[in-house]
Protein backbone atom coordinates (compact mmCIF):
# COMPACT_ATOMS: atom_id res chain seq x y z
CA UNK A 1 0.00 0.00 0.00
CA UNK A 2 1.35 3.28 -0.91
CA UNK A 3 0.66 6.96 1.23
CA UNK A 4 0.21 9.99 -0.83
CA UNK A 5 0.53 12.60 1.22
CA UNK A 6 0.22 16.10 -0.35
CA UNK A 7 0.83 19.51 1.24
CA UNK A 8 -1.65 21.78 -0.75
CA UNK A 9 -4.57 21.78 -2.92
CA UNK A 10 -3.02 21.42 -6.40
CA UNK A 11 -0.69 18.62 -5.07
CA UNK A 12 -3.97 16.54 -3.97
CA UNK A 13 -5.60 17.11 -7.45
CA UNK A 14 -2.41 15.88 -9.43
CA UNK A 15 -1.79 12.92 -7.39
CA UNK A 16 -5.75 11.80 -7.41
CA UNK A 17 -4.99 12.23 -11.16
CA UNK A 18 -2.35 10.50 -11.06
CA UNK A 19 -3.69 7.92 -8.96
CA UNK A 20 -7.17 7.69 -9.25
CA UNK A 21 -7.43 4.38 -7.46
CA UNK A 22 -6.14 6.13 -3.93
CA UNK A 23 -8.97 6.25 -1.71
CA UNK A 24 -8.73 9.53 0.20
CA UNK A 25 -8.90 9.92 3.67
CA UNK A 26 -9.48 12.96 5.81
CA UNK A 27 -10.65 11.90 9.36
CA UNK A 28 -10.30 8.19 8.78
CA UNK A 29 -13.32 7.69 11.00
CA UNK A 30 -15.20 5.82 8.30
CA UNK A 31 -12.31 4.69 6.16
CA UNK A 32 -10.33 2.99 9.10
CA UNK A 33 -12.87 0.97 10.15
CA UNK A 34 -12.87 -0.56 6.95
CA UNK A 35 -9.22 -0.86 6.84
CA UNK A 36 -9.00 -2.78 10.22
CA UNK A 37 -11.47 -5.11 9.85
CA UNK A 38 -9.63 -6.04 6.84
CA UNK A 39 -12.71 -5.13 4.38
CA UNK A 40 -10.91 -2.40 3.04
CA UNK A 41 -7.03 -2.86 1.11
CA UNK A 42 -6.52 -0.01 -1.31
CA UNK A 43 -3.38 0.12 -3.54
CA UNK A 44 -3.08 3.71 -2.45
CA UNK A 45 -4.19 5.88 0.26
CA UNK A 46 -4.62 9.84 -0.24
CA UNK A 47 -3.99 11.49 2.98
CA UNK A 48 -5.87 14.55 2.86
CA UNK A 49 -5.11 16.25 6.21
CA UNK A 50 -1.79 17.84 5.52
CA UNK A 51 -4.20 20.04 2.18
CA UNK A 52 -4.99 23.59 4.25
CA UNK A 53 -6.76 24.44 1.84
CA UNK A 54 -9.87 21.49 2.91
CA UNK A 55 -9.82 23.37 6.60
CA UNK A 56 -10.73 26.74 5.52
CA UNK A 57 -13.99 28.07 5.41
CA UNK A 58 -15.51 31.63 4.13
CA UNK A 59 -18.02 33.99 2.93
CA UNK A 60 -18.75 33.64 -0.82
CA UNK A 61 -21.46 35.82 -2.38
CA UNK A 62 -23.67 35.45 0.97
CA UNK A 63 -22.79 31.69 1.04
CA UNK A 64 -20.58 29.94 3.55
CA UNK A 65 -18.11 27.75 1.48
CA UNK A 66 -16.96 25.25 4.12
CA UNK A 67 -13.86 23.36 3.20
CA UNK A 68 -14.86 19.45 2.94
CA UNK A 69 -11.97 18.73 5.84
CA UNK A 70 -13.83 20.89 8.64
CA UNK A 71 -14.12 18.44 11.84
CA UNK A 72 -17.64 18.36 13.27
CA UNK A 73 -15.98 20.23 16.25
CA UNK A 74 -14.90 22.95 14.60
CA UNK A 75 -18.45 23.45 12.52
CA UNK A 76 -20.47 23.83 15.96
CA UNK A 77 -17.54 25.86 17.39
CA UNK A 78 -16.97 28.34 14.43
CA UNK A 79 -20.45 28.09 12.50
CA UNK A 80 -22.95 26.65 15.04
CA UNK A 81 -25.02 29.99 15.23
CA UNK A 82 -24.99 30.63 11.69
CA UNK A 83 -26.04 27.04 10.19
CA UNK A 84 -27.63 25.84 13.58
CA UNK A 85 -29.21 22.72 11.87
CA UNK A 86 -25.64 21.23 10.73
CA UNK A 87 -24.46 22.19 14.45
CA UNK A 88 -27.59 20.14 15.75
CA UNK A 89 -26.99 17.35 13.67
CA UNK A 90 -22.88 17.22 14.18
CA UNK A 91 -23.68 17.31 17.97
CA UNK A 92 -25.12 14.11 17.56
CA UNK A 93 -22.21 12.47 15.79
CA UNK A 94 -20.64 10.06 17.47
CA UNK A 95 -18.31 11.21 20.77
CA UNK A 96 -15.99 13.85 20.86
CA UNK A 97 -13.36 11.57 19.66
CA UNK A 98 -15.14 10.95 16.20
CA UNK A 99 -16.27 14.81 16.58
CA UNK A 100 -13.00 16.24 16.39
CA UNK A 101 -11.51 14.06 13.48
CA UNK A 102 -14.93 13.06 11.37
CA UNK A 103 -15.60 15.70 8.64
CA UNK A 104 -18.68 16.69 6.59
CA UNK A 105 -16.62 16.02 3.79
CA UNK A 106 -16.17 12.46 4.71
CA UNK A 107 -20.02 11.90 5.46
CA UNK A 108 -20.75 13.14 2.30
CA UNK A 109 -17.85 11.10 0.58
CA UNK A 110 -19.56 7.90 2.31
CA UNK A 111 -22.66 9.11 1.02
CA UNK A 112 -25.05 6.67 3.89
CA UNK A 113 -28.34 7.92 3.90
CA UNK A 114 -27.58 7.73 7.87
CA UNK A 115 -25.03 10.60 7.50
CA UNK A 116 -26.24 12.97 10.38
CA UNK A 117 -24.69 15.67 7.76
CA UNK A 118 -26.67 15.18 4.75
CA UNK A 119 -30.26 16.19 6.06
CA UNK A 120 -29.23 19.90 7.06
CA UNK A 121 -27.46 20.10 3.78
CA UNK A 122 -30.94 18.94 1.86
CA UNK A 123 -32.90 21.40 3.45
CA UNK A 124 -30.42 24.06 2.55
CA UNK A 125 -30.09 23.12 -0.49
CA UNK A 126 -26.42 23.35 -0.32
CA UNK A 127 -24.55 22.66 -2.67
CA UNK A 128 -21.02 20.00 -3.05
CA UNK A 129 -18.03 21.71 -5.19
CA UNK A 130 -16.10 19.01 -6.52
CA UNK A 131 -12.43 19.30 -8.36
CA UNK A 132 -9.79 17.46 -10.57
CA UNK A 133 -6.98 18.91 -12.53
CA UNK A 134 -9.52 19.51 -14.91
CA UNK A 135 -11.35 22.32 -13.46
CA UNK A 136 -14.24 22.25 -10.83
CA UNK A 137 -18.01 21.59 -10.43
CA UNK A 138 -20.72 22.54 -8.40
CA UNK A 139 -23.83 20.65 -7.94
CA UNK A 140 -26.66 20.51 -5.79
CA UNK A 141 -26.22 17.97 -2.58
CA UNK A 142 -29.37 16.11 -3.43
CA UNK A 143 -27.59 15.21 -7.17
CA UNK A 144 -24.35 14.56 -5.86
CA UNK A 145 -25.79 11.33 -2.92
CA UNK A 146 -26.84 9.24 -5.89
CA UNK A 147 -28.18 5.81 -3.94
CA UNK A 148 -27.18 4.06 -0.57
CA UNK A 149 -23.66 5.02 -0.64
CA UNK A 150 -23.46 5.48 -3.95
CA UNK A 151 -22.18 9.58 -4.99
CA UNK A 152 -21.43 11.16 -8.28
CA UNK A 153 -17.53 11.70 -7.52
CA UNK A 154 -15.90 10.75 -10.61
CA UNK A 155 -12.63 8.55 -9.85
CA UNK A 156 -10.06 11.69 -10.87
CA UNK A 157 -11.93 13.99 -8.56
CA UNK A 158 -11.99 15.26 -4.67
CA UNK A 159 -14.58 17.57 -2.97
CA UNK A 160 -13.47 20.72 -2.37
CA UNK A 161 -15.87 22.79 -0.26
CA UNK A 162 -20.03 22.55 0.13
CA UNK A 163 -21.78 25.73 -0.44
CA UNK A 164 -24.72 26.52 1.68
CA UNK A 165 -26.81 29.71 2.65
CA UNK A 166 -26.26 30.95 6.49
CA UNK A 167 -29.53 30.75 8.22
CA UNK A 168 -32.41 32.92 7.90
CA UNK A 169 -34.61 31.78 10.82
CA UNK A 170 -34.68 28.39 12.90
CA UNK A 171 -33.51 25.53 12.25
CA UNK A 172 -33.54 22.16 13.92
CA UNK A 173 -32.56 18.34 13.88
CA UNK A 174 -33.21 15.64 15.11
CA UNK A 175 -32.66 12.00 15.59
CA UNK A 176 -33.69 8.66 16.59
CA UNK A 177 -31.69 6.51 18.01
CA UNK A 178 -31.11 3.64 21.04
CA UNK A 179 -28.89 6.14 23.30
CA UNK A 180 -27.79 9.74 22.95
CA UNK A 181 -24.37 8.90 22.12
CA UNK A 182 -22.79 7.12 19.20
CA UNK A 183 -25.63 5.88 17.58
CA UNK A 184 -26.62 5.10 13.68
CA UNK A 185 -29.91 7.27 13.42
CA UNK A 186 -32.95 5.08 12.57
CA UNK A 187 -34.12 8.11 11.37
CA UNK A 188 -33.79 11.77 11.61
CA UNK A 189 -35.17 15.18 10.27
CA UNK A 190 -33.58 18.38 9.42
CA UNK A 191 -36.17 21.29 9.03
CA UNK A 192 -35.41 24.81 8.59
CA UNK A 193 -37.62 28.20 8.26
CA UNK A 194 -37.17 30.85 5.24
CA UNK A 195 -39.45 33.15 6.71
CA UNK A 196 -38.33 36.19 4.02
CA UNK A 197 -39.01 33.48 1.23
CA UNK A 198 -41.79 32.01 3.42
CA UNK A 199 -40.65 29.02 3.33
CA UNK A 200 -40.45 25.85 5.28
CA UNK A 201 -37.88 23.13 4.22
CA UNK A 202 -37.41 19.41 5.82
CA UNK A 203 -35.05 16.82 5.23
CA UNK A 204 -35.62 12.92 6.15
CA UNK A 205 -32.29 10.81 7.12
CA UNK A 206 -32.13 6.86 7.47
CA UNK A 207 -35.26 6.35 6.10
CA UNK A 208 -34.71 5.70 2.32
CA UNK A 209 -31.85 5.11 0.16
CA UNK A 210 -30.45 8.85 0.04
CA UNK A 211 -31.87 11.47 2.44
CA UNK A 212 -35.59 12.77 1.08
CA UNK A 213 -36.72 16.10 0.75
CA UNK A 214 -40.64 16.21 2.25
CA UNK A 215 -41.69 18.55 -0.94
CA UNK A 216 -45.46 17.83 -0.47
CA UNK A 217 -44.96 18.18 3.63
CA UNK A 218 -43.25 21.40 2.57
CA UNK A 219 -45.78 22.63 0.44
CA UNK A 220 -48.47 21.89 2.58
CA UNK A 221 -47.08 24.07 5.69
CA UNK A 222 -46.16 26.83 3.06
CA UNK A 223 -49.98 27.02 2.14
CA UNK A 224 -51.08 27.13 5.73
CA UNK A 225 -48.72 29.53 7.14
CA UNK A 226 -49.72 31.82 3.98
CA UNK A 227 -53.41 31.16 3.67
CA UNK A 228 -53.23 32.61 7.68
CA UNK A 229 -51.13 35.30 6.98
CA UNK A 230 -48.99 33.69 10.05
CA UNK A 231 -45.57 34.86 8.39
CA UNK A 232 -46.51 38.45 9.15
CA UNK A 233 -48.86 37.64 12.75
CA UNK A 234 -47.35 34.95 14.04
CA UNK A 235 -49.43 33.21 16.26
CA UNK A 236 -48.75 29.67 17.34
CA UNK A 237 -49.38 26.55 14.31
CA UNK A 238 -52.70 24.92 14.14
CA UNK A 239 -51.93 21.83 15.94
CA UNK A 240 -54.11 20.20 12.84
CA UNK A 241 -51.77 21.64 10.38
CA UNK A 242 -48.71 20.40 12.44
CA UNK A 243 -49.97 17.04 12.59
CA UNK A 244 -51.03 17.10 8.80
CA UNK A 245 -47.65 18.15 7.86
CA UNK A 246 -45.95 15.39 10.70
CA UNK A 247 -48.39 12.47 8.16
CA UNK A 248 -47.38 13.75 5.29
CA UNK A 249 -43.03 13.80 6.40
CA UNK A 250 -44.32 10.30 7.12
CA UNK A 251 -45.69 9.47 3.62
CA UNK A 252 -42.66 10.47 2.42
CA UNK A 253 -40.46 8.29 3.78
CA UNK A 254 -39.17 5.47 1.77
CA UNK A 255 -37.39 3.60 4.81
CA UNK A 256 -36.74 -0.49 5.12
CA UNK A 257 -36.47 -2.93 8.16
CA UNK A 258 -33.23 -3.67 9.26
CA UNK A 259 -31.55 -3.67 12.73
CA UNK A 260 -31.88 -0.63 13.47
CA UNK A 261 -36.00 -0.52 13.01
CA UNK A 262 -38.46 -1.47 11.13
CA UNK A 263 -39.91 0.41 8.59
CA UNK A 264 -43.42 1.12 10.08
CA UNK A 265 -41.56 2.00 13.41
CA UNK A 266 -39.46 4.84 11.09
CA UNK A 267 -42.62 5.58 9.80
CA UNK A 268 -44.21 6.72 13.05
CA UNK A 269 -41.19 8.36 14.70
CA UNK A 270 -40.76 10.66 11.77
CA UNK A 271 -44.01 12.06 11.77
CA UNK A 272 -43.72 12.82 15.38
CA UNK A 273 -40.44 14.23 14.55
CA UNK A 274 -41.67 16.40 11.74
CA UNK A 275 -44.58 17.54 14.21
CA UNK A 276 -41.73 18.33 16.90
CA UNK A 277 -39.33 19.81 14.83
CA UNK A 278 -41.89 22.20 13.04
CA UNK A 279 -43.70 23.02 16.12
CA UNK A 280 -40.17 23.70 18.37
CA UNK A 281 -38.75 26.08 15.01
CA UNK A 282 -42.09 28.31 14.61
CA UNK A 283 -41.84 28.47 18.62
CA UNK A 284 -38.64 29.86 18.14
CA UNK A 285 -39.48 32.28 15.15
CA UNK A 286 -43.04 33.66 16.81
CA UNK A 287 -41.16 34.24 20.11
CA UNK A 288 -38.46 35.75 18.27
CA UNK B 1 7.56 2.53 6.08
CA UNK B 2 9.65 4.28 8.53
CA UNK B 3 7.41 6.58 10.81
CA UNK B 4 8.61 9.98 12.71
CA UNK B 5 6.10 11.10 15.41
CA UNK B 6 6.51 13.07 19.17
CA UNK B 7 5.45 10.90 21.75
CA UNK B 8 4.67 11.96 24.99
CA UNK B 9 7.21 14.94 24.37
CA UNK B 10 9.97 12.69 22.85
CA UNK B 11 10.91 12.27 19.17
CA UNK B 12 10.87 9.11 17.92
CA UNK B 13 11.26 7.04 14.89
CA UNK B 14 10.50 3.34 14.00
CA UNK B 15 10.70 1.62 10.74
CA UNK B 16 8.80 -1.52 9.71
CA UNK B 17 5.22 0.11 9.99
CA UNK B 18 2.87 -1.30 7.53
CA UNK B 19 1.19 1.44 5.50
CA UNK B 20 -2.48 0.49 6.09
CA UNK B 21 -1.62 0.50 10.04
CA UNK B 22 -3.45 2.25 12.50
CA UNK B 23 -1.35 4.81 15.11
CA UNK B 24 -2.92 2.42 17.96
CA UNK B 25 -1.24 -0.50 16.28
CA UNK B 26 2.02 1.83 15.90
CA UNK B 27 2.23 2.89 19.41
CA UNK B 28 1.29 -1.01 20.94
CA UNK B 29 3.50 -2.87 18.56
CA UNK B 30 6.03 -1.03 17.50
CA UNK B 31 6.71 2.49 19.91
CA UNK B 32 6.74 -0.22 22.89
CA UNK B 33 3.75 1.79 24.55
CA UNK B 34 0.71 -0.37 25.02
CA UNK B 35 -1.09 1.77 27.70
CA UNK B 36 -3.65 2.74 24.69
CA UNK B 37 -5.97 -0.15 24.56
CA UNK B 38 -7.53 -1.81 21.45
CA UNK B 39 -10.77 -3.22 22.31
CA UNK B 40 -13.19 -2.71 19.16
CA UNK B 41 -11.23 -0.58 16.36
CA UNK B 42 -14.07 0.93 15.25
CA UNK B 43 -13.62 3.99 16.89
CA UNK B 44 -16.83 2.47 19.26
CA UNK B 45 -14.76 2.12 22.95
CA UNK B 46 -12.41 4.74 23.78
CA UNK B 47 -10.43 2.48 25.02
CA UNK B 48 -7.88 3.94 22.66
CA UNK B 49 -8.26 7.52 23.41
CA UNK B 50 -5.05 9.48 22.95
CA UNK B 51 -4.39 13.40 22.00
CA UNK B 52 -3.20 13.92 18.68
CA UNK B 53 -1.27 17.61 18.02
CA UNK B 54 -4.31 18.36 21.27
CA UNK B 55 -7.08 16.84 19.98
CA UNK B 56 -8.67 14.22 21.52
CA UNK B 57 -8.97 11.09 19.17
CA UNK B 58 -9.37 7.48 18.36
CA UNK B 59 -5.65 6.17 17.74
CA UNK B 60 -7.68 3.46 16.01
CA UNK B 61 -9.25 5.73 13.53
CA UNK B 62 -6.07 7.54 12.88
CA UNK B 63 -4.09 6.24 10.01
CA UNK B 64 -0.23 6.09 11.76
CA UNK B 65 1.06 7.75 8.10
CA UNK B 66 -1.33 10.85 9.21
CA UNK B 67 0.79 11.01 12.45
CA UNK B 68 3.66 11.50 10.72
CA UNK B 69 5.69 14.84 12.44
CA UNK B 70 2.93 15.06 14.77
CA UNK B 71 2.66 15.27 18.12
CA UNK B 72 0.88 12.20 20.51
CA UNK B 73 0.48 12.16 24.03
CA UNK B 74 -0.44 8.88 25.45
CA UNK B 75 -2.09 7.58 28.48
CA UNK B 76 1.74 6.96 29.65
CA UNK B 77 2.30 10.75 29.02
CA UNK B 78 -0.50 11.55 31.50
CA UNK B 79 1.41 10.84 34.64
CA UNK B 80 4.27 12.59 35.48
CA UNK B 81 7.25 9.95 35.91
CA UNK B 82 6.27 7.89 38.70
CA UNK B 83 3.82 10.53 40.12
CA UNK B 84 0.50 9.78 38.66
CA UNK B 85 -1.97 12.48 37.63
CA UNK B 86 -4.81 13.82 40.05
CA UNK B 87 -7.06 12.16 37.71
CA UNK B 88 -5.52 8.33 37.80
CA UNK B 89 -5.20 8.82 41.82
CA UNK B 90 -9.04 9.96 42.18
CA UNK B 91 -9.95 6.88 39.84
CA UNK B 92 -7.75 4.66 42.25
CA UNK B 93 -9.54 6.30 44.93
CA UNK B 94 -13.05 6.23 43.74
CA UNK B 95 -12.99 2.80 42.90
CA UNK B 96 -13.78 3.68 39.43
CA UNK B 97 -11.23 0.67 38.18
CA UNK B 98 -12.17 -3.13 38.18
CA UNK B 99 -10.50 -4.42 34.98
CA UNK B 100 -8.87 -1.42 34.17
CA UNK B 101 -9.32 -2.20 30.70
CA UNK B 102 -11.33 0.78 29.82
CA UNK B 103 -9.34 3.13 32.06
CA UNK B 104 -6.51 4.55 29.71
CA UNK B 105 -8.96 6.15 27.79
CA UNK B 106 -11.23 7.01 30.32
CA UNK B 107 -8.42 9.10 32.35
CA UNK B 108 -7.30 10.95 28.85
CA UNK B 109 -10.87 11.79 27.94
CA UNK B 110 -11.42 13.05 31.29
CA UNK B 111 -8.04 14.78 31.17
CA UNK B 112 -9.03 16.57 27.72
CA UNK B 113 -12.81 17.52 29.74
CA UNK B 114 -11.05 18.86 32.86
CA UNK B 115 -8.72 20.64 30.66
CA UNK B 116 -11.65 22.42 28.49
CA UNK B 117 -13.33 22.89 31.36
CA UNK B 118 -12.64 22.69 34.83
CA UNK B 119 -16.03 23.08 36.78
CA UNK B 120 -18.00 20.16 34.28
CA UNK B 121 -21.86 19.70 35.24
CA UNK B 122 -23.23 15.94 35.47
CA UNK B 123 -24.42 16.39 31.89
CA UNK B 124 -21.53 17.63 30.63
CA UNK B 125 -19.25 14.24 32.47
CA UNK B 126 -21.66 12.36 30.53
CA UNK B 127 -21.36 14.42 27.48
CA UNK B 128 -17.76 14.36 27.45
CA UNK B 129 -17.42 10.80 28.22
CA UNK B 130 -20.06 9.12 25.92
CA UNK B 131 -17.26 7.79 23.57
CA UNK B 132 -16.02 5.45 26.14
CA UNK B 133 -17.36 2.21 27.42
CA UNK B 134 -17.15 0.46 30.31
CA UNK B 135 -18.09 -3.35 31.06
CA UNK B 136 -17.58 -3.18 34.35
CA UNK B 137 -18.21 -0.26 36.81
CA UNK B 138 -21.55 0.90 35.93
CA UNK B 139 -20.31 4.23 35.27
CA UNK B 140 -21.26 6.07 38.80
CA UNK B 141 -17.90 5.26 40.38
CA UNK B 142 -16.15 7.08 37.35
CA UNK B 143 -18.44 10.01 37.67
CA UNK B 144 -17.38 10.00 41.30
CA UNK B 145 -14.07 9.74 40.07
CA UNK B 146 -14.24 13.06 37.64
CA UNK B 147 -15.84 15.24 40.15
CA UNK B 148 -12.93 14.40 42.65
CA UNK B 149 -10.73 15.24 39.86
CA UNK B 150 -12.77 18.43 39.25
CA UNK B 151 -12.77 19.59 42.88
CA UNK B 152 -9.14 19.14 43.48
CA UNK B 153 -7.51 20.62 40.01
CA UNK B 154 -9.42 23.80 41.02
C1 LIG C 1 -17.80 5.27 16.48
C2 LIG C 1 -18.36 5.99 15.28
C3 LIG C 1 -19.52 6.72 15.40
C4 LIG C 1 -20.06 7.38 14.32
N1 LIG C 1 -21.20 8.07 14.48
C5 LIG C 1 -21.73 8.73 13.42
C6 LIG C 1 -22.94 9.46 13.57
O1 LIG C 1 -23.51 9.55 14.68
N2 LIG C 1 -23.45 10.08 12.48
C7 LIG C 1 -22.82 10.02 11.26
O2 LIG C 1 -23.31 10.61 10.30
N3 LIG C 1 -21.69 9.34 11.09
C8 LIG C 1 -21.13 8.68 12.14
N4 LIG C 1 -19.99 7.97 11.96
C9 LIG C 1 -19.40 7.88 10.62
C10 LIG C 1 -18.32 8.92 10.32
O3 LIG C 1 -17.77 9.48 11.49
C11 LIG C 1 -18.85 10.07 9.46
O4 LIG C 1 -19.38 9.58 8.25
C12 LIG C 1 -17.80 11.12 9.16
O5 LIG C 1 -18.41 12.27 8.64
C13 LIG C 1 -16.72 10.66 8.19
O6 LIG C 1 -15.77 11.70 8.04
P1 LIG C 1 -14.21 11.39 7.95
O7 LIG C 1 -13.53 12.67 7.69
O8 LIG C 1 -13.75 10.63 9.12
O9 LIG C 1 -14.19 10.47 6.65
P2 LIG C 1 -13.16 9.39 6.13
O10 LIG C 1 -13.34 8.11 6.86
O11 LIG C 1 -11.78 9.94 6.07
O12 LIG C 1 -13.70 9.24 4.64
C14 LIG C 1 -15.01 8.79 4.39
C15 LIG C 1 -15.23 8.63 2.88
O13 LIG C 1 -15.17 9.87 2.22
C16 LIG C 1 -14.10 9.91 1.28
N5 LIG C 1 -13.54 11.26 1.37
C17 LIG C 1 -13.21 11.94 2.50
N6 LIG C 1 -12.83 13.20 2.19
C18 LIG C 1 -12.90 13.31 0.83
C19 LIG C 1 -12.64 14.37 -0.10
N7 LIG C 1 -12.24 15.59 0.31
N8 LIG C 1 -12.83 14.11 -1.40
C20 LIG C 1 -13.25 12.90 -1.83
N9 LIG C 1 -13.54 11.87 -1.00
C21 LIG C 1 -13.36 12.07 0.31
C22 LIG C 1 -13.19 8.78 1.68
O14 LIG C 1 -12.45 8.27 0.59
C23 LIG C 1 -14.18 7.77 2.21
O15 LIG C 1 -14.79 7.10 1.15
C24 LIG C 1 -19.41 7.32 13.05
C25 LIG C 1 -18.21 6.60 12.93
C26 LIG C 1 -17.68 5.95 14.02
C27 LIG C 1 -16.39 5.20 13.89
S1 LIG D 1 -10.14 0.49 20.09
FE1 LIG D 1 -10.30 2.49 19.31
S2 LIG D 1 -12.27 3.05 19.97
FE2 LIG D 1 -12.19 0.97 20.55
S1 LIG E 1 -13.19 -1.31 34.51
FE1 LIG E 1 -13.50 -3.02 33.25
S2 LIG E 1 -14.17 -2.11 31.42
FE2 LIG E 1 -14.12 -0.46 32.74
Amino acid sequence: MQILQPGTWREALEMKTAHPEAVPIAGGTDVMVDVNFDRLRPAAMLDLTRVPELTAWEREDGRLRIGAGVTYTRLIADLGDELPGLAIASRTVGSPQIRNRGTVGGNLGTGSPAGDGLPPLFASDADVELASTAGTRVIPVAEFVTGPKRTALREDELIAAFLMPPAAGPQQFAKIGTRNAMVIAVCSLALALWPEERRVTACIGSAGPTPIRATEAEAFIAGVLEERDLWLAPDSLPESAARRFGELVEGAARPIDDVRGTASYRHHALGVLARRTLTWAWEAHRCG
Amino acid sequence: MRLNVTVNGEPREVDGVWEGESLLSALREHLDLPGSKNACEQGECGSCSVYLDGALVCACLVLAGQAEGREVVTVEGIADGEELHEIQRTFVEAGAVQCGFCTPGLIVASHDLLRRNPRPTDPEIREALAGNLCRCTGYEKILDAVRLAAERLS
